[in-house]
């Protein structure tokens, strides 16, 4: 009788455990899936384009790929156009990072203080970067239109014709281009360097001022040490995306005049679809962007790491 | 537990499989999918194709993508080798992929058995539907045939006093200017900045082929040509007519054409024309309608048309624009024949009669030889004479790696005023070289 009064709630656990699964199963039933969606959609294609990177292959032409080794890599690196893309896109990255910092860090200076209005100053000037870069592409062309943007009106409010066709000349297009990512990512680094200063604890200033110490001198021993993490990282993501460049080039001069604002990302569309379909190099180029990219943030990451003291 | 939960995942993997991989009985063909770029030709076809469903049953459906993805969506397709539409119509210079890549099924029977060849003009037979050129190899049923012409401002060019100034300035009548030379003089007069009116409005657009195409109807005209019979290019590409007819081309564009025209395809230069900027623009005839069309053009009424002018030793060209319809080389049997069903249908005169009335561009050639076709719009005259001198982009596989370092070059030279001529063309020489090379069409 004992034993199986102790046998029926043994039986019901087991039941019971039959009914719930144990917290390990759980977990890898969430995790399975997952990790073999991430196999699929991220680890094999990256894989399987570095492997498609080493051969003479067309996504479109009905044929196995043919491994030709560092081939599509030397071809990329020996073609003259190519270095080209990667000047234009180095110039691009460095001209509007650069203002993007500095317009940027300014701006979160002024909407430092507080006054009346400035949260809803601060949200308008975020918009830009809410809106999609071939919408912003499309509008700033229209504004740049030497017929009847409101461009070259600025420029020259007697004749807007006579002024500069901004997208019709190499370098002024280049600047176009700029202006308008300027115009759209300052929002997004002044949003982080604002945050940077307003959790700069107060003690620091109000100890500096005890001290007698100069605005100046507060700026460059507090400030911009406090903010400089987080500025920085705001410019990392800004390099990375100036590098990736593609969209807005293309709404607004869809690379030219000629060659001169294609950026390698547009390169490499061109060469990966267009007509191309070199999907072989294609992948070649890609990698090539990536190891830069990577290169460039380690950099970035060392340099703020030796800001945190690591 | 963990044998539980393998089990589970095992049961998602075949329901996914199956959803994958299971695949309907093959059941009779009711509808068939032609995939077009999105524009109104494509709107006129699916109009006609009810009369199809009418006769058979079958249901067409155009399915249309946006020009600047056409390309891309179909090369998608031909990658997969999927079967999301049954025939595309596709632009000439895809014909060599089509053909050599297994992505198209060969129409030379089918077109021959039932004499479908000899409906169509020899031109449009040539550039739409034969490759490798000149083989008699056919691979698609020319569809939409077209080739850029000139639409003009008929009040300007006859009000007397511009005439009378035109005759004191140059010495001869106001009128359609028959060689580059004189059409580059009329654009010059009527360019007046001040008065927001310029002279002619170019195709200059880096993306694709835009400045290619407008390009090589002086490219062509001037004695120019991508390369001989041996694929050799130096003195053909980098001819001296061929570097006369880039800087005609180039001073086109600065002397004469509006501004902010530094990207300009087919859209901008119609827009430049019903703004009352342009006395003339240059243009596919299948954009033209917008033009006739006094709710989409004020000067409608006053628009007139003509083709392309002559070189200087009397060649006369028109770039080629239109495609041809293929079939899709991975469908099943049952579609592919109710595919060739379609076009030969299609293909009938009484078919391509009312094609042409709702606006479509046939290359049949009873029907481009007819009154009726004439009558259906003012333009038309000049698209029938235009498409006996019309010439094509090489359409060798090889093209799509071509296309874009001639278009770069041009661009360079043409917008950004960046070197000369001859060295424009000389650099794509240079960047074409090995791509001809690899591709064993030269040593």
């Amino acid at each position: 009788m004992t034993a199986l009064t102790q046998a029926a709630p043994t039986q019901a656990k087991q039941r019971a455990q039959r009914r719930h699964m144990s917290d390990g199963a759980l977990v890898r039933l969430f995790i399975f899936p997952t990790l073999i969606i991430l196999i699929l959609w991220n680890v094999f294609p990256l894989f399987y384009s570095l492997y498609l990177s080493f051969t003479r292959y067309s996504v479109i032409a009905n044929r196995a790929p043919e491994w030709i080794g560092f081939s599509n890599y030397t071809a990329i690196l020996s073609r003259p156009t190519f270095w080209q893309s990667f000047a234009t896109t180095g110039v691009y990255a460095l001209l509007s990072v650069g203002l993007q910092t500095v317009l940027g860090f300014s701006l979160a200076m002024l909407l430092r203080q507080k006054f009346k209005g400035s949260g809803f100053i601060t949200t308008l000037t975020l918009i830009p970067m809410m809106l999609s870069p071939v919408v912003v592409g499309m509008f700033w062309k229209l504004i740049y239109n030497p017929s009847y943007g409101i461009f070259n009106f600025l420029l020259n409010p007697t004749n807007p014709r006579l002024a500069t066709d901004m997208l019709a000349n190499p370098v002024s297009a280049m600047l176009a281009v700029v202006i308008v990512d300027v115009w759209m990512w300052t929002p997004f680094v002044m949003l982080l360097c604002l945050s940077g200063l307003n959790a700069i604890p107060d003690y620091l200033y109000e100890a500096a001022a005890i001290d007698r110490a100069s605005a100046w001198f507060q700026f460059r021993r507090i400030t911009l040490p406090q903010v400089a993490p987080l500025l920085l990282i705001a410019v990392l993501f800004r390099t990375i995306e100036a590098i990736k460049a593609f969209d807005l080039m293309m709404g607004l001069t869809g690379g030219g005049p000629g060659k001169s604002t294609e950026t390698v990302s547009i390169a490499l569309y061109r060469l990966a679809f267009s007509g191309q379909f070199n999907t072989g190099q294609a992948s070649a180029l890609a990698y090539i962007v990536l190891i830069i990219i990577i290169c460039i943030s380690n950099v970035y990451i060392r340099y703020l790491n030796k800001l945190r003291g690591e | 537990m963990f044998k539980k939960s393998l089990f589970l995942l095992a049961i998602i993997a075949l329901v996914v499989a199956s959803v994958f991989v299971g695949s309907p009985a093959r059941a009779a063909v009711t509808e068939l999918k032609i995939i077009w770029a999105q524009w109104a030709p494509a709107d006129f076809l699916q109009t006609l194709v009810q009369d199809y469903e009418t006769k058979t049953g079958i249901k067409v459906t155009v399915i249309q993508e946006p020009w600047g993805t056409f390309g891309d969506r179909v090369a998608a397709e031909w990658a997969a080798n999927g079967d999301a539409f049954d025939m595309v119509i596709g632009d000439s210079q895809w014909l060599g992929q089509g053909a050599t890549q297994g992505h198209y099924v060969e129409l030379t029977e089918f077109m021959t058995a039932r004499g479908i060849e000899k409906t169509v003009t020899p031109a449009t037979l040539q550039y739409y539907g034969e490759y490798p050129p000149g083989s008699g190899k056919y691979w698609a049923y020319p569809t939409e045939g077209d080739a850029n012409g000139w639409a003009y401002r008929m009040d300007l060019f006859n009000d007397p006093a511009e005439k009378e100034a035109f005759k004191a300035q140059y010495g001869r009548d106001l009128g359609i200017p028959e060689t580059w030379d004189e059409l580059l003089e009329v654009a010059k007069f009527f360019t007046r900045p001040d008065k927001g009116l310029y002279g002619a409005a170019i195709y200059t657009q880096i993306d694709y082929d835009a400045i290619v195409m407008g390009f090589q109807n002086v490219f062509f005209s001037y004695g120019g040509d991508w390369y001989d019979e041996n694929f050799n290019m130096e003195g053909v590409l980098n001819s001296e007519g061929a570097v006369k007819a880039l800087e005609l081309y180039r001073e086109l564009y600065t002397c004469c054409s509006p501004p902010g025209l530094s990207n300009a395809f087919f859209q901008e230069t119609n827009d430049a024309f019903t703004s009352g900027q342009a006395a003339m623009i240059m243009n596919y005839f299948a954009f033209f309608p917008a033009l006739a069309n006094s709710a989409t053009n004020r000067f409608a009424e006053s628009t007139g048309y003509f083709s392309m002018p002559k070189g200087p030793d009397g060649l006369r060209f028109a770039a080629l624009g239109g495609q041809g319809i293929s079939i899709n080389a991975y469908i099943n049997d049952e579609r592919k024949q109710a595919s060739f069903d379609f076009i030969e249908w299609f293909a009938q005169d009484d078919v391509q009669l009312k094609w042409a009335q709702l606006g479509g561009y046939t290359c049949n050639i009873e029907v481009l030889n007819s009154q009726a076709f004439l009558d259906v719009a003012p333009f038309n005259a000049a698209f029938a004479e235009t498409m006996t001198f019309v010439k094509d982009f090489t359409n060798i596989p090889e093209y799509g790696a071509m296309l874009p370092i001639a278009q770069s070059a041009l661009h360079s030279y043409v917008v950004g005023g960046q070197g000369t001529a001859k060295e424009a063309l000389d650099n794509i020489i240079a960047e074409w070289t090995p791509i001809l090379q690899d591709a064993g069409y030269i040593q």
